[in-house]
């Protein structure tokens, strides 16, 4: 495939393209890191501070690895307190703060800022309570996702949301990123599924938001700084709901010949009532990457599969699952495979689990997009990105969590390739345009970060920004937790919409021009 | 009718004027919250279903729709508002609902109001109308700022729209009734609520312990042929949880003050004197008793729970929060409600 020579308009979009950050997104300060690391080690054990750049490098990048900065200085705190001293230092002196868990962010979210101190949560990983009466486990906040439901699971309880990265992401990042898995259709986000966290202010004030119960008094700050990506605060402990595991779980496999199907087969399970456990889809270049790789035993000439879990009761799940076979059927479906077995089960999702590093052996590196959309333009959307990506010269694999709208298109190219990742990174801006366009958002679980400045420029108008910067400030007045991430500056907007001229037309009339 | 125009000329005029607001939907809810400062300001013209499609489980409404016509219109369609939300009267709006952020008897199995908003319009405390999250289920774009109007009280601002995902109908519901006493019932919903069981209620009264189920009628029956109990018949069984859910069942009646207590399901019922009505498997306890305020806030605080003096002629008050956390919400009000305009003291004294 030739690549089409790049617009006006998109060579104007390479240039903005690079993340170095705006310069009205940067926080300054004077202090000397000789003497800021004299009062830390006051404070922290030496081992536990690092500083030489062999040590710094580890830190230099979270999952988007396109972008690095190798961060000032690194902290490593074992306890509250030692959190607490970190960050009134860093208060007192203006030092901006990046949180990190695991790292695991896809999009720059724990990218270290080149004057700043980056504070991974890493030793903050004990479970400190199992309360299988209240169903709920109390745990620091680096403790990751799976080793909840690993601990709880002989109490026949679990933690529901299951990111794929759950081996290794952290309940920190979980609630800084809002973060879903493949049964939050059912099951929900973090969001609905904690019931309290401890967080420090950068002002080394501890808060307790929400509590033992349900509901709480006052504002819903649970809620706010849910999906907060670091600039609100740090969470050091939190308080997670628990389910009881299901009796029986079973999946269907059904296959299509073309997307629309597939797609019109989604809305059909959602509109006849159906509340699968997990309901994903995945493309012909997704399925071949994946029965290639695990050998699942997907259908490989099929344009796309769905795979459907039902979970509960077993008489309910036996009911469920034959209307969704009649409804698969019903909307086109050449064959309907439901997993005899539970090994048989298991093998239908580990295809499905292992689909990103599936294709990242289809080509050199691959970039994971995200954005939710209304369910019922799944295919029109996929037929758009399929479109872009001939354009672009680049080929997309589709695999995601249709139940709920969440794409996350992969998009194949080869870093060491003159100009592939510019090209992917106007492509990945064009596709969620789409998103946008068809009344959806930028992100549905990977955050903004880093990433996706420039998007948040397009879905929100001037007053909106300034509301969000108001929230940021009513937390963190001096701006120094994860500065410049998540919200984009008025500058950045106002200099993004005068070079994306869209339609001929300035998309952000409503901003002052810089 | 669209009245974002008028509203957000009113707004204006009130921040030019320096005069607080205070926010009246249908003013079904009048009772709960501390008394209001401010010039009485009807939003309820503002009203009507902007958008619905079942498909995408979301339905987008004004704020002053009453909260009846959507249930009706959902209930067409085979669906509802999972919140199971009280009215506490006919005039009550969806945007009141959302403010006020009271659940009914599903919260603790399916979901809360802050479960199901997925975004807003508002006219802030600068007079701007500002729209956050949307009509998809998963969103991380900007903070929550939708989520955050939830029991907010118009505290922060005028909500306009609002978009709220909606769950479809179980296919059957049944209810069992159990004779127990109080340690019993307690004990018997612990146990319950650790199995997967399609629960979607679990409420206490004087010797009664109510269990309702929704699922599959196949499930339902598994399930009551497991744990047994009385079946209750299914209009009985209704008029039972409305009763609840509107507080019209005798436990609420009389001029004892009645409280509201959210805490740990499990929690052994706390010393405090007075009549109790358990709800939500036990982590929300309704208590009518004369204790004093700071008794009962006190004890609440060493359980990390919180409670709310809900109907009484004392008027309503809310656990007061920790003194850093009370200056974050003072901050938070300014960052929406800089001059102060919406719903003064409804929330907090101060502010
Ligand atoms: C292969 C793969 C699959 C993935 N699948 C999914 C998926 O299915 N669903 C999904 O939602 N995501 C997924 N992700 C994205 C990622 O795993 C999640 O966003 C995860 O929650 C990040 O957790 P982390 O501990 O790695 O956080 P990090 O990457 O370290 O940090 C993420 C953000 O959280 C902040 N943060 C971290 N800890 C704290 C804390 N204690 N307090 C405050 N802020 C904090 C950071 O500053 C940063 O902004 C996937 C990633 C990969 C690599």
């Amino acid at each position: 495939m030739l690549p089409l020579p790049p617009t006006a308009n998109d060579a104007n979009l390479f240039k903005i393209m690079n993340y170095s950050p705006h310069s009205a997104e940067q926080t300054s300060h004077n202090m000397d890191k000789g003497e800021f690391l004299r009062q830390l080690k006051t404070q922290l054990k030496a081992d536990n501070i690092l500083s030489e750049p062999e040590q710094l490098r580890v830190y230099e990048c979270d999952a988007l690895s396109v972008y690095q900065v190798l961060p000032w200085l690194v902290v490593l705190p074992e306890t509250t307190e030692q959190a607490q001293a970190v960050l009134k230092l860093c208060s007192k002196y203006g030092v901006p703060v990046v949180v990190r868990g695991a790292g695991t962010g896809l999009s720059g979210g724990a990218l270290p800022v080149a004057n700043g101190v980056l504070l991974s949560m890493a030793k903050f990983n004990r479970i400190l309570a199992i309360d299988p009466d209240n169903r709920c486990a109390r745990v620091q906040s680096g403790v990751r996702n799976l080793a909840v439901s690993e601990a709880t699971a002989p109490y026949g309880l679990y933690y529901a949301p299951d990111p794929s990265s759950q081996l290794a992401c952290t309940i920190g990042g979980n609630i800084a990123e809002n973060s879903g898995g493949v049964h939050c259709l059912k099951y929900g986000l973090t969001v609905n599924n904690i019931l309290s966290i401890h967080l420090l202010t950068i002002d080394g004030d501890l808060l307790t938001l929400g509590g033992a119960g349900l509901d709480s008094s006052g504002y819903d700050l649970l809620a706010i700084v849910t999906g907060s990506e670091g600039l609100l605060g740090i969470v050091v402990e939190a308080t997670l709901k628990l389910l009881p595991m299901p009796e029986t779980a079973s999946t269907l496999l059904a296959i299509f010949t073309s997307i629309e199907q597939a797609g019109a087969a989604v809305a059909a399970i959602i509109s006849d009532g159906l509340i699968p456990a997990g309901l994903e889809m995945m493309d012909s270049l997704a399925i071949q990457a994946a029965e290639a790789f695990i050998h699942a035993g997907y259908p490989v000439d099929a344009a796309a599969l769905l795979l459907c879990e039902m979970d509960g009761m077993s008489e309910q799940v036996t009911e469920d699952i034959a209307r969704a076979r009649a409804i698969f059927y019903a909307q086109g479906a050449s064959e309907v495979r439901l997993a005899e077995t539970d090994h048989e089960r298991k093998k239908l999702w580990a295809g499905r689990k292992a689909t990103f590093p599936a294709v990242g052996r289809l080509s050199p590196d691959y970039y994971c997009m995200d954005g939710t959309i209304p369910r019922k333009y799944l295919a029109d959307v996929l037929l758009g990105i399929a479109d872009l990506a001939a354009q672009y010269g680049l080929a997309v694999a589709n695999v995601f969590h249709a139940g709920d709208g969440n794409l996350h298109p992969l998009i194949l190219y080869d870093a060491n390739k003159d100009n592939d990742l510019a090209r992917v990174e106007v492509l990945g801006h064009k596709i969620l345009e789409l998103c946008i366009a068809v009344g959806g958002t930028i992100t549905g679980e990977h955050g903004v970060g880093m990433e996706k400045l420039n998007g948040m420029c397009l879905q929100f108008a001037t007053a909106e920004l300034q509301q969000f910067h108001a929230v940021k400030a009513a937390f963190d007045a001096r701006g120094l937790l994860n500065a410049g991430k998540a919200i984009p500056s008025l500058a950045r907007c106002a200099e993004f919409g005068a070079m994306h001229v869209h339609h001929g037309q300035l998309p952000r009339p409503d901003l002052e021009r810089f | 009718m669209d009245n974002t125009d008028q509203l957000r000329e009113c707004v204006l005029a009130a921040i030019a004027h320096k005069t607080p607001l205070h926010i009246i939907g249908g003013n079904s809810k009048a009772f709960y919250g501390r008394a209001t400062q401010g010039e009485p300001f009807h939003v309820a013209k503002h009203s009507g279903v902007i958008h619905y499609e079942p498909t995408e489980l979301v339905i987008t409404a004004r704020c002053g729709t009453p909260l009846a016509d959507i249930k009706k219109l959902l209930t067409e369609h085979g669906q509802m508002l999972a919140f199971e939300p009280p009215h506490f009267g006919n005039t009550a709006t969806i945007g009141g609902t959302v403010s006020a952020g009271l659940s009914g008897s599903r919260r603790a199995y399916t979901s809360a109001v802050r479960d199901v908003v997925l975004g807003i319009r508002l006219i802030n405390g600068q007079g701007e109308v500002v729209k956050f999250g949307g009509e998809v289920m998963k969103n991380v774009a900007g903070f929550d700022v939708s989520r955050l109007q939830v029991g907010a009280l118009g505290t922060l601002g005028v909500l306009l729209d609002i978009s709220l995902k909606v769950l479809p109908r179980p296919e059957t519901e049944i209810t069992l009734a159990f004779i127990l006493n109080e340690a019993q019932a307690l004990t018997t919903m612990i146990e319950l609520g650790r199995q997967n069981l399609p629960l979607s209620a679990m409420c206490f009264e004087s010797n009664t312990l109510h269990v309702r189920l929704s699922g599959a009628e196949s499930a339902l029956k598994a399930a009551q042929q497991r744990l047994g109990g009385e079946v209750l018949s299914p209009i009985i069984a209704k008029t039972f949880w409305r009763s609840l859910r509107e507080q019209q069942h005798e436990f609420f009646q009389g001029d004892t003050p009645l409280w509201r207590l959210s805490l740990a399901p499990a929690t052994p019922q706390p010393q405090l004197s007075g009549q109790w009505f358990i709800d939500w498997g036990g982590a929300l306890r309704w208590l009518k008793t004369d204790e004093s305020a700071e008794t009962i806030f006190a004890t609440m605080q060493s359980l990390s729970a919180h409670a709310c003096r809900f109907r009484s002629v004392l008027g309503c008050e809310f656990q007061p929060p920790a003194e850093a956390l009370a200056k974050l919400q003072r901050n938070i009000k300014h960052a929406f409600d800089p001059h102060g305009l919406f719903n003064r003291g409804r929330l907090y004294a101060e502010w």
